[in-house]
């Protein structure tokens, strides 16, 4: 783990009831369960594509804990499962998206992971890397000149989109108008099979942001409760008329990039296998176990709970219809799809 | 030409005049109006179209921004996602090219990738077109690198009761819009201008003078160009269909073959170059309906397969058409 | 601005000879006359267009005088006369630029201050702005590559460029690679009508190379002594192996962005009178005779000197002729140009 320029804090549980804490690692589970579930799918030949975010749990738990339900927006990227079910998608959802059926909500357009939901305040994204981060700016903008106060948007991206110019324009342009949004950075080291050495001449993302005058905050991405406490400060800031804030939380991803990608061709066996020391799952299930929330007993009844829900949304979306040939033609315009008037 | 207010008073105005009336009407009555790009601000726009609108309307909506067009782009896009009616301006089309993600991947993807869920009112207005010594980055046409892309509409008016109805048109569409606005009529060209608010239909040409020997369509500078052609060769006893398409995307299909089928011969005119233009989608729609009413082959009367116009006045010169030059490609097609 | 009296104090001057300080001047007076020159010419109504740099000669004659002629590279941008004319640029060429004469480097294809040289090691560049900056990246990665020690790139740019996804992206490209490239920020207050803080969240341009880990300094563009040695330093660097810098140079844009804008539309008069008293030029002149490095009797001989080679330039060039309309149809590819073969 690179530099912090905050102290990975001791168990503490920084304001969060029993309930919520196990609320995140519930996100957690749930998000390591339906991607393998993704994973499992592909290899039967069921679907045929899925990406993965194992490592990413902590982060994502908590920074969705931190996310207010109905107020806040989510521009994420297409790692941010676990964020997506922790503001409220469901996992039949997760399902519909991953086996492209016509009830998912972009019609079984987008490829897996690409989730949109007005209802949650879950922007619709595509695969280009950065787009959505001046959406998200505009989107801030939106409720600045609304005078929605109490409102702000957060913003995730890979470590890999830091790269991007328009990752730069973005920060520059919230910088300037003080935007109520939060750009959280999930550095997991990785872009695809390009290291941070390659991606960037010092490995401290969070040190750009004085370059634009923002706040920054560096937190271990393995712990939920700091990128809680990390993510509520800077959106709190937000949402008070403070700017916005990039946040950085280090993390890994443990799989490949996607089932179609091999990452035994770029990085060694043995650095994977070191970061799974710091494995988010199962560290904060022994951290509640020690602190007497969630018992072992509770805890196998919990993935329990979470494997039948996830068999139950597998079967009904697996039964679903796919769209039909027609669908290709609606929703280019609000009227006539026909270019020839 | 749907006008909503039943006073048929007018004012004379030229292009930049409609464009800037009808922003600040825009402006004036929809708080959800804002406009963003570089310059607009103080400065009031480098043509002066949104001169004094900071002033009036504040710097919250009419926003200076940074040097940055990918995210003028982008930032209009998540505000339009989230219920503004943001006015993007590129300030020269030529600077557009580092936006092309977000206006090709982003915005006009926005309503099919989410099936209909989030939606992209966005107008992107920007002064494209040469003749005014403007050289390889201040004078080309854009519009053949966008025309091929479902999702977008694009609009290319070139007068200004056109600009105005379009402009509004485009305003109030739900979809996002490439407004396109030839910088050299900006003040050459001089119109009656109806008062009060009205739209006309996006995807509607204007016959704007009836012939019966060729049809020529065009848009933009040379419509008006196209125009004065027609005027000379109506001296010459032949007589000319002229059609303003105004729409670009979507483009007017019935008023082209019904010309067409009329007078039998077209004649495409614009100042992009020829080489997968504007109009060889004309000429291939046109050959797929209407090929057995053809007198003659379809031309194309376009600019040069080069990159753009030079700034010297002769490279300049050679690569713009002129009322003569679209003159001698009618009488070329008449004779056939 | 730094105000400096300079007289009774000794001269810092950088290890410039006198001869180097009196060439300075002498490129800072010929910058400005030729900039009024194409003004003049614009009112004459004998050019359609021509762009100001006034304030910029100092930070332009000192830079110049830190490049290596016949080893460096450089990528201006379309302020950069005085750097054009240091690195070796004649005064009859800047005006076949104006005039867009057949026998400008370009053919006259280009706008004016547009200027490329192949010979003088001046790269071609639109007016795109910070499109320029990648293509200077990319010629440092080919010296790179190529083993090519003592040789650098030296690119430049205005405060507006900053904002440009491209110009984060080529900052970041080069520090990963530790590139011979100086990234020159000419920072004159003003990006056509947007002030300073309109354009990024704090001022200090050269305070992002910590985000990119490469070093940054800020020096007052003013002076060209200091310029000098500021850009002397990253170039000798960037020369040996040191890798990238990012400058940033203060100045300020005296004249209107060009000869279609009028600054009176958005800044003050007495803004810009204040920053005249500062104004480069006068300012040199006092260091030089205060030194007497030059006499009064030397500083206007010198500008009469240059009065003479600015008419005579202009003069030749606009005696001579257009580009012929079969000169729109070369140069576009090697070989054949049209779509259809």
């Amino acid at each position: 783990m690179a530099t912090t320029n905050r102290p990975s804090p001791p168990f503490e549980r920084a304001g969060l009831s029993d309930e919520q804490l196990v609320g995140m690692l519930r996100t957690m589970l749930l998000q390591r369960m339906l991607e393998n579930r993704g994973f499992q799918l592909n290899r039967q030949g069921k679907i045929p594509f899925a990406s993965a975010s194992e490592g990413h749990e902590g982060v994502q738990a908590g920074a969705a804990m931190a996310f207010a339900r109905g107020r806040d927006l989510l521009f994420p990227y297409y790692r941010d499962l676990g964020l997506a079910l922790g503001v409220g998608l469901t996992s039949y959802e997760v399902l519909l998206s991953l086996f492209a059926r016509g009830s998912d909500q972009s019609g079984g357009r987008q490829f897996p992971h690409h989730y949109s939901s007005r209802r949650l305040g879950i922007a619709t994204i595509s695969s280009i890397i950065a787009a959505q981060l001046s959406h998200a700016v505009g989107a801030a903008y939106a409720l600045r000149v609304r005078g929605e106060h109490g409102r702000a948007v957060l913003a995730t991206f890979g470590d890999g989109a830091t790269s991007e110019g328009e990752w730069h324009e973005s920060l520059n342009f919230a910088a300037v108008h003080k935007l109520p949004v939060v750009f959280l950075c999930e550095n997991n080291e990785w872009a695809i099979s390009t290291p941070l050495a390659k991606q960037m001449g010092q490995p401290d993302i969070w040190r750009r942001a004085a370059g634009y005058g923002l706040p920054s905050t560096c937190v271990d991405g393995m712990d939920p409760v700091a990128c809680y406490l990390a993510v509520s400060d800077a959106l709190d800031r937000a949402r008070t008329g403070g700017g916005p804030t990039l946040v950085e939380a280090k993390c890994y991803r443990f799989l490949s990039h996607t089932t179609d990608d091999d990452d035994r061709t770029y990085r060694s066996r043995e650095e994977v296998e070191a970061h799974r020391r710091d494995d988010p799952v199962p560290n904060f299930e022994r951290r509640l176990d020690e602190a007497g929330i969630l018992s072992a007993e509770a805890l196998e009844r919990l993935k329990g709970e979470l494997l039948a829900e996830i068999n139950e949304a597998t079967d009904r979306a697996e039964a679903m219809p796919y769209p039909g040939g027609e669908e290709l033609y609606r929703n280019v315009y609000a009227d006539s799809t026909d270019p020839w008037r | 030409m749907a006008v909503s207010s039943p006073t048929q008073t007018s004012q004379v105005m030229n292009n930049v005049d409609a464009v800037r009336a009808t922003l600040y009407d825009a402006m004036k009555n929809d708080p959800r109006t804002v406009i963003l790009g570089e310059d607009v601000g103080a400065r009031g726009n480098v043509f002066l179209i949104t001169k004094d609108f900071a002033k009036e309307f504040g710097p919250q909506r009419v926003i200076d921004t940074p040097i940055a067009e990918a995210s003028i782009v982008g930032i209009a896009i998540g505000m339009a996602m989230e219920g503004l009616r943001p006015i993007a301006e590129i300030q020269f089309a030529d600077f557009i090219y580092p936006a092309f993600n977000q206006i090709v991947g982003e915005a006009a993807k926005t309503r099919y990738r989410s099936n209909g869920e989030y939606t992209c009112p966005l107008v992107i207005r920007t002064p494209y077109g040469g003749g005014v010594r403007g050289a390889l980055s201040h004078s080309v046409s854009i519009e053949a690198l966008f025309y091929h892309v479902p999702g977008l509409k694009i609009l290319a008016p070139a007068f200004p009761a056109d600009v105005k109805g379009l402009l509004n048109a485009a305003i109030d569409d739900p979809d996002p819009v490439l407004f396109l606005e030839h910088k050299k009529t900006y003040r050459l060209i001089k119109g009656e201008v109806p008062d009060g608010h009205y739209t006309i239909p996006i995807g509607k040409a204007n016959v704007l003078k009836e012939g019966s020997a060729l049809s020529v369509v065009s848009y933009g500078l040379y419509v008006h160009w196209a125009l004065e052609a027609a005027q000379q060769l109506e001296q010459e006893g032949i007589s000319v269909e002229v059609i303003d398409l105004r729409s670009i995307r979507p483009m007017d299909k019935t008023a082209i073959l019904q010309s067409v089928e009329k007078t039998r011969k077209l004649l495409v005119v614009h100042e992009d170059n020829k080489f997968g233009g504007i109009g060889a989608e004309i000429s291939a729609m046109v050959a797929e309906e209407a090929l057995f009413s053809l007198d003659a082959p379809i031309r194309r009367h376009c600019a040069p397969d080069v990159p753009a116009m030079g700034y010297a006045e002769p490279l300049e010169h050679e690569y713009m058409s002129s009322p003569a030059k679209i003159a001698e490609a009618m009488r070329e097609l008449a004779r056939f | 601005m730094a105000k400096t009296d300079t007289k009774g104090k000794k001269l810092e001057r950088n290890g410039l000879s006198d001869d180097q300080l009196r060439a300075m001047f002498r490129n800072m007076l010929l910058q400005r006359q030729l900039d009024n020159r194409g003004f003049q010419l614009n009112r004459q109504g004998k050019v359609p267009f021509a762009l100001g740099s006034e304030g910029h000669e100092a930070l332009q004659a000192g830079a110049a005088m830190a490049f290596h002629r016949g080893k460096d590279l450089l990528a201006p941008y379309y302020r950069d006369l005085g750097l054009a004319l240091g690195i070796g640029l004649t005064s009859y060429e800047i005006l076949l630029s104006l005039f867009a004469r057949a026998d400008d480097h370009n053919g006259g294809r280009q706008f004016p201050n547009h200027y490329s040289s192949k010979a003088a090691g001046l790269m071609s560049f639109s007016s795109i702005l910070a499109a320029h900056i990648p293509h200077a990246v990319g010629a440092a990665y080919a010296m790179k590559y190529r083993g090519e020690r003592g040789r650098a790139v030296l690119v430049t740019c205005g405060d507006g460029t900053t904002s440009e996804g491209e110009w984060h992206e080529s900052v970041n490209f080069a520090s990963i690679h530790k590139l011979p490239v100086v990234f020159l920020v000419e920072n004159n207050l003003w990006a056509i009508s947007t002030p300073i803080e309109h354009q990024m969240g704090q001022p200090e341009i050269w305070k992002r190379a910590a985000g990119y880990g490469i070093p940054g300094h800020r020096f007052n563009g003013f002076d060209p002594i200091e310029t000098y040695g500021s850009v002397n330093e990253a170039l000798d660097r960037a020369r040996s192996g040191g890798g990238p810098t990012l400058l940033e140079g203060m100045c300020y844009r005296f004249l209107a962005h060009s000869t279609d804008d009028n600054d009176m539309t958005y800044r003050t008069k007495e803004e810009v009178a204040a920053h005249r008293k500062e104004d480069p030029v006068p300012r040199f002149e006092r260091v030089l005779i205060d030194h007497d490095v030059m006499s009064a009797a030397d500083v206007e001989q010198l500008k009469r000197d240059v009065l003479r080679e600015t008419n005579e330039a202009t003069d030749r060039a606009e005696a001579m002729p257009y580009p012929t309309a079969a000169d729109l149809y070369t140069h576009l590819y090697e070989g054949a140009w049209q779509p259809w073969q």
